[in-house]
C-alpha cells in the first residue's frame, strides 16, 4: 500500500490523518513542520504528500515548492490542508505545484475519499 | 469507515490551550503600530490551528468565534489593518474567551456565556470598521450552497483535455476516473490524436484526452468536485446524455468546496454533544511520539514514600556495618566487602532518591508565565507604564511548593505595581525613565530555590510605616528600631500603608498571609529597600518538602535534628561571652553581635547533665535573618532524613517541622529554626514588656515572662515522647 507524508503542526490534526489512513491500510510518516518533512522527503520516496499550509519553520508552500524541485517528486501528488476556502487561498497551493487541497474542517471520510482521488 | 474523533479530543485541548498561551505571551510583545511580522504570523499560526482543529473535531462555536479572531490578525498580516492598542486589547480578551469556550467544552459547562457574545461583538465592530474585504462572512457561505444548481440527471458526457502540463502537478487522470467509476457506471474512450511524433514528445507532457460516459444517478456537481483541482489545467464539458446541447460550466462553484466544509461542521456539532458525556475516558490510541507520560502525583509520591522508608533501612543498615567489630581478624575481609556494598548501597538509595524527587519537579515557568498578562492587565488599569523582566524561568522546584508559592508570589507582584512603581509623570519628575520595571527572577542558591521580585519604583516609606506601626500599637514611640526591622513590620498582621484601598493589592489578604504561607513551605522572605530606588523582596524555599539534609545534636538523652542550611557554624562556648539580661535571658557576644541562647534542654524539658555552659558546645543558628545560639549536648552525624509530619502523625508543634527515623528506629524531632527563635523573641518581648507594664502598672507577677513562655511550650509538646515513637 501507498506511503503517504503526513505533515502538520497540530498534534490532534496529524494524529487524525494519520490514524484514518493508516485505517485504510496506508503507510504513514508524519512531521511536524516543512523543514522536518523536506528532510524525511529526501530521504524516501512517498506516493502522497499531505501538508498543511500554516506552519512554523517551513510553510506547507514552500514544502511545496521545494518538493517540485526535487527530481523524485516531480509528479508526486501533493495535497495541501487549508481552513481558508477562498479561491485566492487554494490556488496559492496551486501555484506552488500542489495538486489539490482539502478544505478543513474535514471528516476522515472525507479525507479518504480526497486520498482516493490521488491514489486511486 | 467509521473513526471516533473523540480519542483525538484531549491532544487538540492541549495543543489549543498551548497555542493560546503562545498568542497572549507575543500579544504581550505586540505594541501597537508594530510591524513585527514574526509576532504577528506566531500568533496567527496559533489561533489558526485552533480554528482548523476545533472546526475537525465538532466544536462549531469555538470555530466560528476563532474565525473572527483570524480574520483579524490575517489583515494584520496582509498590512490591511494597521496594529493599534484597541485590536491588540480586545485579541487578548478574545485568548480568554477561547479558553473558557474550550474548557467549557471539555468539561461540559456554558460555551456561550455573556463574555464571549460581548467580545464577539466587539471583534464584529472592529473587523467592520474598516477594509475588512477578507472577512468570509460564513452567512454568505451558505447562501452561496443553497444557490448550487444541484441539477440531476440518469447520465453524463464529459469530454476531458488536459493542458499539457497538468501531470507537473501531480494531477493524474486515471485516478479520477476510477473515483468517476464509483459514482456510477463509466466508460472511457482516449481520443489520442493529440499524439506528436515520437521525435517532438515531451515525456512530461500530456497529450491525450477523454470522452467518458457516466451512467447514473448523479448530480453535475459530483462530477466537478471530481475535476475541481484541474479547472484551471484542462477544457471540461460535462453535459446530460439526453440534451446532449448544454454547454454550460466549465466553471466549478466556489461553494462545492463551503458544502464540503459544512456539512463536517455539521456532523461536528453532533459529536460536540456526546463529547460532554465523558471526556475522561479518552484514550490516546495514535500517539506517534510518546515522549511524556502522564501520572498520577499519587503514584509519584508513593514512590518517594517507599525511597523514605529504603533511605531509612538504608541508613539502618550502615549503622549496623559500621558497628561491626573490627577486632575480629577472621571476618575481617568479609567486613571490608559488607561495607563496600554499604557504601554503594548509600550512594545508589541517594541518586534513586534525587531522581524520584526530579519527578515532581516543574520548572517555574508554570508560575511564571502568568504575570505577563497580570502586569500588562494591572499596569493599564492604573495607567502606569511597567515592563516586567522575567529570568530563570527553567528552574525546577517540588510541584507542591509550586502550587502554593503562586498566590503568594501574585499578591507581592500586585504589591510592586500597586505600591512600588510610581505613575508615569511622577517617575520622569524624579529623573526616572517614565516606564517601570519589575524584575521576577529565580535561580538555585544551595539547597534552596531563591525567588526574587524587584521593581524600580519609589521604595518603602520607613517613617511612613514606623508612624502606621505606632499608631496600631505595634511599636513604642520611644523605642529605636532598625531599619530592617521596620521592613518587617509590614509582615505584621492588618498592617496596610495604602491610603485608600485600591482592588489591586487590597484584597483582605495581607503581608502577613504571604509570610505564613511562604513560612508553612519552610521558607521565608525576606524585603530590602531603598528609598526612590525600588524594592527588593527575596523568597527562598526549599527545593522539595520530603526530605531534608540534617544535622543530628543530642540533648540529654534524646537527638534532634537541625537542619543543615539553617547551620551558620558551631562552637564550643567561653563563659566570658555570656551576658545575661533582666536576669533570665542570656545573650552570646559572636564577634560584634549579641544573639540569643536558647537552652533546647529547657525547651523540651530534659535534665540538664550540668549546670554550667561553660565549654559546652552551641551551634549557631539562622531563621528568618534571626541568628540565635542553641545548647546541644553533642554534635552527632550529618545525613539526609526523610520527613515526617507531625500534624498528620499527632499534631502540630511550635518549634517543630516534623520528625523522621533514625538508623536505629528510633525516633527524632526536627527544629523549626524560625519557630523556635520566635519563640525565643518571644520570650525577650514579654519579658521586656512585662517588665515594663510591671514598671508602668506595678503589675509585678506578670514578671517572669519567661515562664510563662516555656509553661505554654510545654503544653505543646508531649512530655512522654514515647507517645510519638
Amino acid at each position: 500500500m501507498a506511503d503517504i507524508l503526513a505533515v502538520d503542526d497540530s498534534a490532534s490534526m496529524r494524529q487524525m490523518v494519520a490514524f484514518t489512513l493508516k485505517g485504510a491500510g496506508y503507510q504513514v510518516t508524519e512531521a511536524k513542520d516543512g523543514k522536518e518533512a523536506l528532510g524525511i522527503a529526501k530521504s524516501k520516496k512517498f506516493s502522497l504528500v499531505i501538508t498543511d499550509v500554516n506552519m512554523p519553520n517551513m510553510d506547507g508552500i514552500t514544502l511545496t515548492k521545494e518538493l517540485r524541485a526535487l527530481p523524485t517528486y516531480k509528479f508526486i501528488p501533493i495535497l495541501t490542508l487549508t481552513t481558508e476556502s477562498t479561491a485566492e487561498k487554494k490556488q496559492a497551493g496551486k501555484a506552488a505545484g500542489a495538486t489539490g487541497w482539502i478544505v478543513k474542517p474535514f471528516n476522515p471520510d472525507q479525507l479518504l475519499a480526497t486520498v482516493k482521488k490521488v491514489l486511486g | 469507515m467509521s473513526i471516533d474523533l473523540k480519542q483525538f479530543h484531549q491532544t487538540f485541548f492541549d495543543e489549543s490551550f498551548e497555542g493560546l498561551d503562545i498568542m497572549e505571551a507575543n500579544l504581550l510583545d505586540l505594541e501597537a503600530g508594530s510591524t513585527d511580522k514574526d509576532i504577528i504570523n506566531t500568533i496567527f499560526r496559533a489561533a489558526h490551528s485552533i480554528k482548523g482543529g476545533s472546526g475537525t473535531f465538532g466544536f462549531s462555536e469555538v470555530a466560528a468565534f476563532t474565525h473572527l479572531l483570524e480574520t483579524l490578525l490575517d489583515e494584520m498580516r496582509d498590512n490591511k489593518r494597521k496594529v493599534d492598542q484597541e485590536s491588540i486589547d480586545c485579541l487578548l480578551q478574545s485568548v480568554d474567551c477561547v479558553r473558557s469556550m474550550l474548557n467549557a467544552t471539555r468539561d461540559g459547562g456554558d460555551i456561550h456565556d455573556q463574555v464571549v457574545t460581548e467580545n464577539e461583538n466587539r471583534l464584529i465592530a472592529i473587523l467592520g470598521k474598516n477594509n475588512s474585504n477578507s472577512t468570509v462572512d460564513p452567512e454568505q457561505e451558505t447562501v452561496e450552497l443553497t444557490q448550487v444548481n444541484t441539477s440531476i440527471s440518469t447520465g453524463w458526457d464529459i469530454r476531458f483535455k488536459p493542458l499539457a502540463s497538468m501531470l507537473r502537478t501531480g494531477n493524474d487522470p486515471l485516478p479520477m476516473f476510477s473515483v468517476l467509476s464509483e459514482l456510477g457506471e463509466l466508460s472511457v474512450t482516449v481520443d489520442s490524436s493529440g499524439l506528436p511524433n515520437f521525435d517532438d514528445l515531451h515525456p512530461e507532457n500530456c497529450y491525450l484526452s477523454w470522452s467518458l460516459r457516466l451512467i447514473g444517478d448523479v448530480a453535475k456537481e459530483q462530477i466537478y468536485e471530481v475535476f475541481e483541482w484541474v479547472e484551471d489545467e484542462c477544457d471540461l464539458d460535462i453535459v446530460p446524455i439526453e440534451s446532449g446541447s448544454e454547454k454550460d460550466g466549465t466553471k466549478v462553484p466556489d461553494a462545492l468546496v463551503s458544502s464540503a466544509g459544512e456539512d463536517c461542521t455539521k456532523d461536528g456539532a453532533g459529536a460536540q454533544s456526546i463529547k460532554k458525556t465523558d471526556v475522561g475516558q479518552v484514550k490516546k490510541t495514535a500517539t506517534s511520539e510518546v515522549t511524556s507520560i502522564r501520572v498520577g502525583i499519587d503514584k509519584v509520591d508513593d514512590i518517594i514514600n517507599l525511597v523514605g522508608e529504603l533511605v531509612i533501612t538504608q541508613s539502618m543498615l550502615g549503622q549496623i556495618g559500621s558497628e561491626i567489630d573490627d577486632d575480629r581478624e577472621c571476618d575481617n575481609r568479609r567486613t571490608e566487602r559488607l561495607r563496600e556494598g554499604l557504601a554503594q548501597l548509600e550512594r545508589n538509595t541517594r541518586e534513586l532518591q534525587e531522581s524520584v524527587m526530579r519527578v515532581r519537579m516543574l520548572p517555574i515557568s508554570f508560575i511564571f508565565s502568568r504575570f505577563p498578562r497580570m502586569v500588562h492587565d494591572l499596569a493599564k488599569k492604573m495607567g502606569k507604564d511597567i515592563k516586567l523582566v522575567i529570568t530563570g524561568e527553567q528552574t525546577e522546584l517540588d510541584k507542591t511548593i509550586m502550587e502554593k508559592i503562586g498566590d503568594p508570589l501574585v499578591h507581592l507582584v500586585r504589591n510592586s505595581i500597586d505600591h512600588g512603581i510610581e505613575k508615569p509623570d511622577e517617575r520622569i519628575a524624579a529623573g526616572k525613565p517614565g516606564t517601570g520595571t519589575v524584575y521576577l527572577d529565580a535561580s538555585h542558591q544551595g539547597g534552596n530555590i531563591v525567588v526574587e521580585i524587584r521593581d524600580d519604583g519609589k521604595g518603602l516609606d520607613c517613617d511612613r510605616i514606623l508612624s502606621k506601626a505606632i499608631e496600631r500599637g505595634l511599636v513604642n514611640e520611644d523605642e529605636s528600631i532598625s531599619e530592617e526591622k521596620i521592613y518587617d513590620l509590614i509582615f505584621q498582621p492588618g498592617f496596610s500603608t495604602a491610603e485608600a484601598l485600591s482592588d489591586v493589592s487590597g484584597r483582605g489578604v495581607g503581608m502577613d498571609v504571604v509570610r505564613r504561607n511562604i513560612r508553612d513551605l519552610g521558607g521565608n522572605v525576606e524585603i530590602k529597600s531603598e528609598q526612590g530606588k525600588g524594592t527588593r523582596m527575596l523568597i527562598r524555599l526549599p527545593l522539595t518538602l520530603a526530605i531534608l539534609d540534617g544535622q543530628l545534636v543530642s540533648v540529654g538523652e534524646e537527638t534532634y535534628i537541625v537542619p543543615l542550611t539553617s547551620i551558620i557554624e558551631s562552637l564550643q562556648i567561653k563563659i566570658a561571652q555570656v551576658n545575661t539580661i533582666a536576669g533570665q535571658a542570656q545573650v552570646y557576644l559572636l564577634r560584634e553581635d549579641y544573639i540569643p541562647i536558647i537552652h533546647l534542654s529547657d525547651i523540651f524539658s530534659i535534665p540538664k547533665e550540668k549546670l554550667s555552659i561553660d565549654g559546652g558546645l552551641m551551634v549557631v543558628v539562622e531563621g528568618e535573618g534571626q541568628k540565635a545560639g542553641l545548647i546541644v549536648d553533642d554534635l552527632l552525624a550529618q545525613q539526609q532524613v526523610v520527613i515526617k509530619s507531625l500534624e498528620t502523625n499527632y499534631k502540630p508543634v511550635n518549634g517543630l517541622s516534623g520528625a523522621t527515623i533514625l538508623g536505629d528506629g528510633t525516633v527524632a524531632l526536627i527544629l523549626d529554626i524560625a519557630g523556635l527563635i520566635r519563640c525565643a523573641k518571644l520570650m525577650d518581648t514579654s519579658l521586656l514588656r512585662s517588665q515594663r507594664i510591671a514598671d508602668h502598672a506595678g503589675e509585678a507577677q506578670q514578671g517572669s515572662g519567661q515562664e510563662i513562655i516555656i509553661a505554654n511550650m510545654n503544653k505543646e509538646i508531649p512530655d512522654e515522647h514515647d507517645t510519638i515513637h
